[in-house]
Order: C-alpha cells, then structure tokens, then sequence
C-alpha cells in the first residue's frame, strides 16, 4: 500500500507539472505582450525594452519557466504586472468570497441531491419518481447563469429578499456575507444537484437489488431500514466519485456566476487580469484550479480505496 | 421518464430547434438587427410577439437567428471533438502499450482543467468570437471522445466476431473500420448528443461574458447579458432567450437518453 501510495503521489506531482507546462505553453503561443498593453501603442521602443527587462520578459521562455516554477514551489506566486503586488495577496483577498461560494454550492447540491436520488429509487416508475427525474432533466437543461438572472428577478427584483449583486465583505459579518452568497450558491448547486440526483438514483437502484439487500429484507427489516442502513450507505461510494468531478464544473461555473451576481471572487480576478494581460495572475490562478481539481479528485480515489476494499485489492 | 417518451419528446424538441433554425434561414417577423428605437422595451404584443429589446429589435427574431449561432458552434465543435478523439481513442485501444498509456494520460491531463474556465482563458487572449470560442470548446471534447471511444473498443476489442475478422488476416486498421468501430456507433452516437448540449450550454455562456459571439449576430447568451442590465424595466427579455438554451439541451439531452435505452436494452431493466 505505501509503495502503491508513493507512486500515486509522485504521478500527481507528474500531472500538475505537466498542468503547469501546457497553461506555460498556452499563454506564449497566444498573441499578448503585456508590456506593450501596459504602456499602450505609442510607447517608445526603449521604454518598451526597459519595462520588459523589469517584467523579466526579456529572459528566453525556458528560463522563465524553470524560475515561475521554482518559485511556485516554494510558495511565492510572483509580482502582479499591473498591480506590483504579491500575486498571492490578489488571490487570497478572492479566495475568501470564491471558496465559500463553492463550498456553499456543494453542500447544497448534495443535501438536495441524495434525499431526492434515495426518493425517487425507492419509488422507482411512481408517479413521484417520474416527477423528480423530469425535474432533473429541466435542471441539468438550464445554464446556471441564466438561473442566476431568474433569481435576481425573482428573489432580488420582485420580492426583495437578497441583494441583486454584490459582496457584503467579511467585516460586515459572517451573516452578512453568506446572505450576499446564498442566490449565486443556488444557481451554482441546483444544475449540479440535477445531475447528482440522476446519479445517486441510479446507484442506489443498483445496490437495491444486491443479495445483502434481499438478505436484511429476508431477515425481517423494513424497506426502509433496509434501504438507509444497507443500500444507500454502499450506493454513496460511487456518488462521492462524481461530487470530486463537481468540484471542477464548480470551479469553472463560479467564474461565470461570479459575473453574473458582481462577487468579487477568483473568477472577476481572472477576468480583470486577462484584459489587462497580467498574465503572471492568469497563469498562476489556472494552475492553482487546475492543481485543486487534481488533489480533491486524487482525494476522493484514496477515500474511495478506504471505503470499497475491493478496489484497492487489484492494484496492489 | 419512459425511455420511449423521452426519445419522443427529445426528438420534438430538437426538430422544433431545427425547423426554427432553417425557417429563420428565409424569413423571421422583423429583420433581427433591425433598431427601432421608438419601440424599444415593447412588452410582448400581436406586432412583436415576444416584445422588443433596448435598440427596439426583435426579441423573436434574434431567438430565431440566434439558433444558427447556438447549432453552428456547437455543432462545428463537436466535431472538431469527434473527428479528432475517435481516431485517437481507437488508435490507443488498438495500438496498446505506450501510445495507449500517452494518449490516455494527456486525456487525464485535460480533464484537470476545468473546460470553462480555460476556455475562458483561450477566447479573451486569442480575441473574442464565435470561430475561437468554436475552437475553445471543441479543443474540450477531443479527450472526451477518445475516452469513450477507447473504453468502447476496448470491450468489444475481445469478441468473438472482432478475434476471428483477426484470424482472418485482416490488419488492425480494417478490423477497427469494419468491425469496432460500427460496433460502437451507438455509444458514440449517444456521446454525440451530450457534447453537443454541452456545447450549446457553453457557448451560452461564453457569449454571456462577451467572449462568444460577438454583436450584431444575435446570440442567446449575449440576450441575457443585455436583458440583465434592463431587468427592472423589462424583466421578461430575461426570460426568453434562456427558454431557447433550455429547450434546446433538454431535447438533446433526452434524444441522447432515449437513444442509449433504445441501442441497450439491457439498461432498461435498470430504469
């Protein structure tokens, strides 16, 4: 298991090096100087040649590469072009508004998704059944953005409940701030809880019909012990797998959603960094996303390993 | 749902897309970038069925151009997704060994990203537009594909009909072309269709930050950006063109369903 483990770790590392590479490559081949941007057309060439030798752009790609990387490793994110502040600082003040967002989205879609996936099995071709999934598949059909927009109009417009856009801050309070956080966490869950309760549904029906399920029914359990102790325990194994490849779509969707509601989290950074070629921010925002989708997805396989041991067993 | 219903409903859905994209091709109400200034911000009536946005055009006819943006794109990338990802993903289950394990990892690799977001990415540094946001989200379905398409071959790979067309003599080429690769036409088929959703979904909201289609061509995703900013005078401009996104992935969405319960009979007993 700790040789298995080891190998494990070093591919992972592998894979976010070679994550770092491609966003590396992307951003030379793509047309953008940011020197040029920042002092606009009618610069003077030696101005030009001066900023980019501050910038360290006048160094060979390789060279800047092995230097973003090696800094990347020990923690410094390197200097905002535009800004002359620690990317680190940019992107810490953002995370705060982008995390819980995040989080708050996948609580929700998951303590909405698996009652109505475990729901819908157990009544499985019931009108309640067929009811729920139909649900499913108009929420997975909706663009969150435009769930967003309804909300606003609904919540915000109408009846005046949460704000249309806007991030109260921290400092106003937690309360607050999870307020200004709760109608862009719904339009964030709800496609994703969609997908989830097609899952979950799916995976329970399939647990239902194993022999240790006939087994508790045959030694005198109800349908419904037997359901929550026995079925659903081992259908939310393959469930967890899917909510580790959420966390990715959670990721790309708070980007859009960030726009739609104002928030000023990752997603408007990421933006305002684009247009303003701050391309140190835009390389290192994509690799830090890129690098959390691949831990939370190596996280979920190990958990997986630990909760199914029959997993683990062929790969050792 | 039936799986017989859903294929029903699916395929109405996206026949009503289609018949609205190829009518709008020869006529719409009002010319879709036509500005009207005098009635902008019309309420739904019997002369703009759907009301009028800020410039005072259409909201129907940009919804019913605005298909051929929504389908040409998607459409464009999923087969920029298909017509790369096949070859690779039966290229790496029949080749095994080395080209195999590269091209599954350089899968792995792209799925760490999440697609949005670099697709994002690609479209503001390369310029904004329908061809690079075509190419953004085709880029996507490349691995996609040739996951699938691998995972398919794989399992049909050690059958008796594909070992003895081996026997045979015929190269693997002619065993993939002849004999997978028509085995699996269905599963991809199936894979089509959901691309093709999520195609149409990402595009929506490329275009909804501005980095998709670029104006005057009506787009559905630029609509709702334009109707947020008039949402207290004209809250139903909001609801409109994000009834046509989801129209139009709910009908492939449930063509694709249908489609899967329909070529494997086996999964029905599972539904």
């Amino acid at each position: 298991m700790n040789l298995f483990l080891f190998r494990r770790v070093l591919g992972l590392l592998a894979t976010v090096l070679a994550a770092s590479l491609v966003v590396f490559i992307v951003l030379e081949v793509l047309p953008s100087d940011p020197a040029a941007l920042m002092l606009g057309t009618d610069a003077r060439p030696d101005t030009l040649a001066a900023l980019r030798r501050e910038l360290g752009l006048d160094q060979p790609s390789w060279w800047r590469f092995v230097t973003w990387i090696g800094n990347l490793l020990r923690g410094d994110l390197g200097i905002s072009y535009t800004y002359r502040v620690p990317v680190s600082e940019l992107i810490g003040a953002r995370v705060e508004v982008t995390l819980p967002l995040a989080m708050m989205a996948i609580g929700l879609s998951t303590s909405i998704a698996i009652p109505i996936g475990v729901f819908s099995a157990s009544r499985r071709g019931a009108a309640s059944d067929t009811a729920m999934m139909a649900g499913a598949q108009l929420g997975i059909a909706m663009p969150n953005f435009w769930l967003g927009i309804l909300f606003i109009l609904v919540f915000a417009v109408w009846l005046g409940w949460f704000p249309a856009g806007g991030f109260a801050g921290w400092d106003k309070g937690v309360g607050a701030a999870l307020h200004s956080l709760v109608l862009p966490a719904f339009a964030l869950a709800l496609p994703q809880a969609a997908i989830l309760s097609r899952v979950t549904r799916a995976s329970v029906l399939e647990t239902l019909g194993q022999d240790y399920v006939r087994t508790a029914r045959a030694k005198g359990l109800t349908a419904t012990v037997a359901l929550w102790r026995h079925a659903v325990p081992n259908a939310l194994i393959p469930v967890a797998t899917i909510l580790g490849l959420q966390f990715s779509f959670l990721l790309a969707g708070t980007v859009i959603i960030e726009n739609v509601f104002t928030l000023p989290g990752l997603g408007r950074l990421m933006f305002q960094s684009i247009a303003q070629r701050d391309l140190i921010v835009v390389q290192d925002l994509v690799v830090l996303m890129a690098t959390s989708v691949i831990v939370i997805n190596f996280v979920v396989d190990m958990i997986y390993r630990l909760l199914d041991p029959r997993i683990g067993a062929g790969a050792q | 749902m039936k799986p017989k219903l859903s294929l029903y409903i699916g395929v109405g859905l996206v026949g009503l897309i289609v018949a609205t994209a190829l009518l709008a091709l020869f006529w719409t109400p009002y010319p879709p970038t036509k500005i009207d200034i005098l009635h902008r911000l019309a309420r739904p009536s019997a002369a703009h069925w759907l009301g009028t946005d800020p410039f005072g055009r259409d909201v129907l006819s940009m919804i019913m151009v605005g298909t051929h943006t929504s389908l040409l794109v998607s459409l464009l990338a999923v087969s920029i997704g298909a017509g790369i990802g096949i070859p690779l993903g039966a290229l790496a289950s029949s080749c095994g060994g080395w080209v195999d394990a590269l091209v599954m990892r350089m899968a792995d690799l792209a799925f760490a990203f999440p697609a949005l977001l670099t697709a994002v990415m690609i479209t503001a540094l390369a310029g904004p537009g329908a061809t690079n946001a075509m190419l953004a989200i085709g880029l996507f379905n490349i691995p996609v594909f040739a996951r699938v398409t691998r995972g398919a071959a794989l399992s049909v790979q050690e059958r008796d009909f594909v070992v003895a067309a081996r026997a045979t003599g015929r190269g693997a080429f002619g065993v993939m072309a002849r004999h997978v690769l028509p085995n699996i036409s269905g599963i991809l088929l199936v894979q089509i269709t959901i691309q093709f959703a999520l195609g149409i979904l990402a595009e929506a909201g490329l275009s909804y930050v501005g980095l998709g289609t670029q104006p005057p061509q009506p787009s559905w995703g630029r609509m709702l950006n334009d109707a947020q900013t008039f949402i207290f005078r004209a809250p139903m401009l909001a609801v409109f063109p994000g009834l046509a996104i989801t129209v139009a992935v709910l009908g492939l969405n449930l063509l694709g369903d249908g489609l899967r319960d329909r070529l494997d009979p086996r999964l029905m007993a599972r539904r």
